[in-house]
């Protein structure tokens, strides 16, 4: 290398460097423009933990097969990292190189590079062959971008070899271990160039190659979706601990705008996850609305949030928060950098999206914030809402069913009320529990159960209030809030310390959003309780078995919100005698039964339903029985069966009335 | 001449006249005294009123008119103009005196009418008044007629669409939903208009509405305000005696076909035996 081109490649580098930091500064500044989030205070320590086992341990990544092609992509990057480190410096001082740690290391530096640039290589062409062969449709395999990339990969890899090749036919590797460079690489370029002048040109070109490729790879990276080599591993370091990203409550103040209609409207934390997106397309493998062919696609949300931040952002930095913006919502479906609202009324915050995410974006509250928006500000929502947010707000009920009439299914089941004295478990019931048919009889066996353990419980009766999971969801936030704290006070005017919830809904909004507003008492499930009565004995089963082949389905607010999995099938093996048959789509892949979110009150067209994709699946097992934890998987699954004319081959119950039918014999 | 669009809105006032009623649903009838037990049951804003609310805010979306809410009652029916007001409703009016209350449809009609009138002296002419068909609590769907003939309006009941207003020959023309047919008529402005329900469907108040509403004055109107003659108000202007309530005896029903076994041969049974009493036809 002469003199000259040290100082060439001084120059490039520099113009290099600078420019990939504006870049990447200009992405911070980006971010910076989001509200605050409070989310780092503290727990440092196992944040950093978190992103070692995440990001570089790629445990989500490596979840599905293909992620270990990437496993092995992004720990070959690594290792050649410290090769394109060295390839930097001695580009700069000849003399700079690993050589100065000594022989060994360097041989062994030298082997691990020949290797891993072999295997990237590899893995590169698989990727090729799965985009340009396999086509999966869960990801946008004719993406430029994606192919653009791979090249610059592949292009770099191949550089990499055609400059040491160049060295090993001119018999110049002294001390290094390149066995695939020595053996294969090297030869080839003998054989075509020679050992003279034309050899050392071409082994120059490659360097230059390499050096560009370089270069030019780290100043695409912010422009491209490639950016997560930037932002995933931050997003790891930054991932919410709770599964449940309940949303912060709103400051109401005249004047002001609530939810998110713009991009800044966002958290910062927020338009991280918007540019750690590199579009795998999990997210939409997994989304019950995108499997049943509703417009929501959870990858595409995400990837229009950063178009739109990256088209509005400076204009917003500048202080243009109104001329010729792109809009963040819109009601077409189709724009780039727009989300649709038809997409964001779509979702049933199964939370399926971000349990399989790789880098911890979290869809489901911006879909939520975004509802907020439409919901608050412009009383824009689908028309069928109207008497859903009227009957909740006025009668307390999904239904406007008379508050008076909240304690009727209880009739005859010598049930205390909490107003007639303290006991130690507050039997919230639920709107389902009280008011529907079907689910009455469910919270029936929850007390028959309750019962024959002799468990000191109290239901509120007609003083009890629902408690707004659906308002939240669907981001009518200022009703809720006002439910929220009044069944807050309500819990408190009682001293109520523990709750036994039989609806997943209110069990995970009483015990994970209702923090927010002051409670702190011990929410307990139905499945875990009966667990526990079973487990010390207090609840002895008997009599016959009538169930039959038991077939599971997890309730995404037991499951994935809340990690109940084995509650429920170790009560059916208790209960049966034998564990519960499997979905394919089971535990945090499990398939919404299509209610939560507030899709419970909304229209849905016959042909694209998702309680049918579900139960197909469900009826596909030859089951006897169904088991559910929740009364919306209840009403979906009956009305599901019977629209698939299975329901005189296949039962539908809670395991509450599992449990229930094994005390009565 | 040309009319100025700015400085005098074609459309000028449109007062909506609506009732806080209890929740009818949540009301039951003392078995003893045959009295309605009101003790506990919450209030709302009678369900045809809302529609009201509805029609006039679109009649402002569209010509720029002003909307007052009109309503007489106890202090705490505030929270029904509140609702009002939280949907875009510009001023609020509550009619509440001792003197005012049990007051039957005449001495209510009295009252409103006479308050409408004050309405047009303190904040200019009136066009339209819109009334719901009927509350929920009476159901004797008077109030809104007596209005219109004591003010000389012209009377338009059981409206389900506006079909169109003409500002400049100042008539507007509806559609009437009657049994079994609907008429379309045109009248003189101003005019009363009571609605059907099936006229539109409310839309729902956003959050800076409900606050700037929880902010907003409402006017207080009492009779040393109004100075109506005392002999027409309250229960002295009301000639109507409640002598007894009671829930009508129901006819025995009758179960038509098998529904467990059957479900669609009870259906077509039901929608024969439907057609055959005329309560429900097919097509137009």
């Amino acid at each position: 290398m002469t003199h000259v081109e040290n100082i060439c490649f001084a120059i490039v580098l520099t113009v290099a460097v600078i420019t990939f930091l504006l870049s990447a500064w200009h992405l911070v500044r980006l971010i910076r423009l989001g509200k605050p989030d409070t989310r780092l205070r503290g727990e440092l320590s196992r944040r950093f933990f978190t992103m070692i086992e995440f990001a570089f341990g790629q445990k989500r990544v490596v979840a599905e097969r293909f992620g270990w092609n990437h496993f092995l992509l992004f720990w070959g990057f690594i290792i050649l990292f410290l090769a394109n480190a060295e390839f930097v410096l001695s580009g700069l001082f000849a003399s700079l190189s690993w050589k100065l740690l000594g022989g060994f290391v360097y041989a062994l530096l030298t082997l691990a590079f020949d290797l891993m640039s072999l295997l990237v290589l590899g893995c590169v062409a698989v990727a090729y062959y799965r985009r340009l062969v396999l086509k999966p449709d869960y990801i946008e395999y004719n993406s430029r971008d994606g192919y653009f990339v791979l090249g610059l990969v592949g292009g770099l890899m191949i550089a990499f070899f055609g400059m040491h090749g160049a060295e090993a036919a001119a018999g110049k590797l002294d001390g290094a271990w390149m066995p695939f460079t020595r053996a294969v690489v090297g030869p080839i370029m003998g054989a075509i160039f020679g050992h003279g002048a034309a050899l050392h040109t071409v082994g120059r070109i490659f360097w230059w190659l390499h050096a560009f490729i370089f270069l030019f790879f780290l100043n695409y990276l912010p422009y491209s979706k490639h950016m997560h080599i930037l932002t995933a591993i931050p997003n790891c370091y930054c991932r919410s601990f709770d599964f449940v990203t309940t949303v912060p409550p709103e400051q109401y103040v005249t004047g002001k705008q609530y939810g998110a209609s713009m991009i800044d409207d966002f958290s910062w934390k927020d338009l991280l996850d918007f540019s750690a997106c590199t579009e795998c397309g999990r997210c939409n493998k997994n989304c019950p609305a995108t499997n049943t062919g509703k417009p929501l696609n959870p990858r595409l949300v995400i990837h229009d949030g950063k178009v739109n931040l990256l088209t509005n952002g400076d204009k917003i930095r500048y202080g243009n928060r109104t001329d010729g913006l792109l809009p963040l919502i819109g009601e077409s479906e189709e724009v780039a950098g727009m989300v649709g609202e038809k997409s964001i009324w779509s979702c049933t915050t199964c939370g399926a999206c971000m349990a399989v995410c790789p880098v911890f974006i979290e869809h489901v509250p911006k879909i939520v914030k975004m509802r907020r928006h439409l919901v608050q500000n412009l009383a824009k929502f689908p028309p069928e809402l109207n008497v859903f947010f009227e009957a909740t707000e006025q009668r307390s009920n999904p239904w406007g069913i008379a508050p008076s009439d909240r304690a009727k299914w209880a009739k005859g089941l010598d049930v205390p009320l909490l107003s007639e004295g303290p006991v130690d478990y507050l039997f919230y019931v639920g709107c389902a529990g009280a008011f529907d048919a079907r689910n009455k009889k469910v919270a029936t066996s929850v007390v028959h159960a309750l019962k024959a353990a002799g468990v000191s419980f109290g239901i509120l009766g007609t003083e009890e209030k629902c408690c707004g999971d659906s308002m939240r969801r669907l981001g009518n936030e200022f009703v809720f809030e006002k439910m929220a704290k009044e069944n807050v006070e309500l819990f408190k005017k009682y001293n109520v310390t523990k709750i036994i919830a039989y609806c997943p809904h209110c069990y995970s909004t009483l015990k994970n959003d209702y923090k927010q507003f002051g409670l702190n008492v011990q929410v307990i499930h139905h499945t875990e309780f009966l667990l526990d009565l079973l487990r010390q004995g207090k609840l002895k089963l008997t009599g016959q078995d009538g169930f039959g082949r038991v077939l599971i389905h997890d309730s995404c607010y037991l499951g994935r919100y809340n990690g109940i999995y084995e509650q429920p099938r170790e009560i059916i093996a208790r209960a049966t005698g034998s564990k519960p048959l499997e979905m394919d789509r089971r535990l945090d892949k499990s398939f919404c039964c299509g209610a939560g979110g507030g899709r419970m009150w909304m229209e849905e067209e016959p042909e694209h339903r998702v309680n049918i994709n579900r139960v197909r699946e469900a009826l596909s097992k030859k089951p006897d029985t169904i088991a559910v934890a929740c009364p919306y998987c209840m009403t979906m699954y009956e009305d599901g069966v019977k629209d698939e004319k299975a329901a005189d081959k296949v039962k539908i119950v809670d395991i509450a009335e599992i449990v229930a039918a094994r005390l009565q014999a | 001449m040309t009319p100025s669009a700015t400085s005098r809105p074609k459309l000028n006032r449109v007062v909506i006249s609506v009732k806080q009623v209890p929740d009818t649903t949540q009301v039951k009838v003392d078995p003893v005294t045959g009295t309605l037990i009101r003790e506990g049951v919450p209030f709302i804003i009678n369900p045809f009123d809302i529609h009201c609310v509805e029609e006039a805010l679109r009649l402002k979306d569209q010509f720029g008119c002003k909307v007052t809410a009109l309503t007489m009652g106890p202090p705490n029916a505030v929270a029904t103009l509140r609702k009002c007001l939280a949907l875009g409703v510009d001023d609020a009016i509550l009619i509440s005196d001792r003197v005012f209350g049990g007051a039957d449809t005449l001495a209510t009609s009295f009252v409103l009418s006479e308050a409408v009138r004050r309405i047009e002296a303190e904040y200019g002419r009136v066009d339209l008044i819109i009334c719901g068909k009927q509350t929920i609590d009476g159901d004797t769907a008077q109030v809104g007629p007596g209005m219109a003939v004591r003010l000389r309006y012209s009377q338009l009941t059981l409206v389900d669409q506006i079909v169109s207003l003409d500002v400049e020959q100042r008539t507007i023309r509806v559609r009437r939903k009657l049994e079994g047919r609907k008429e379309l008529v045109e009248a003189k402005l101003p005019a009363l208009l009571t609605l059907v329900r099936e006229i539109n469907q409310p839309r729902y108040p956003t959050v800076q509405g409900r606050l700037a509403a929880e902010e907003a004055r409402i006017e207080l109107w009492d009779n040393s305000f109004l100075k109506l003659p005392i002999e027409k108000l309250g229960l002295k202007g009301s000639p109507t005696n409640v002598k007894k309530i009671f829930a009508p005896e129901r006819a025995v029903g009758e179960i038509l076909g098998d529904g467990e076994k059957d479900p669609e041969g009870a259906v077509q049974l039901l929608i024969k035996r439907l057609i055959e009493k005329d309560l429900i036809s097919f097509g137009a």
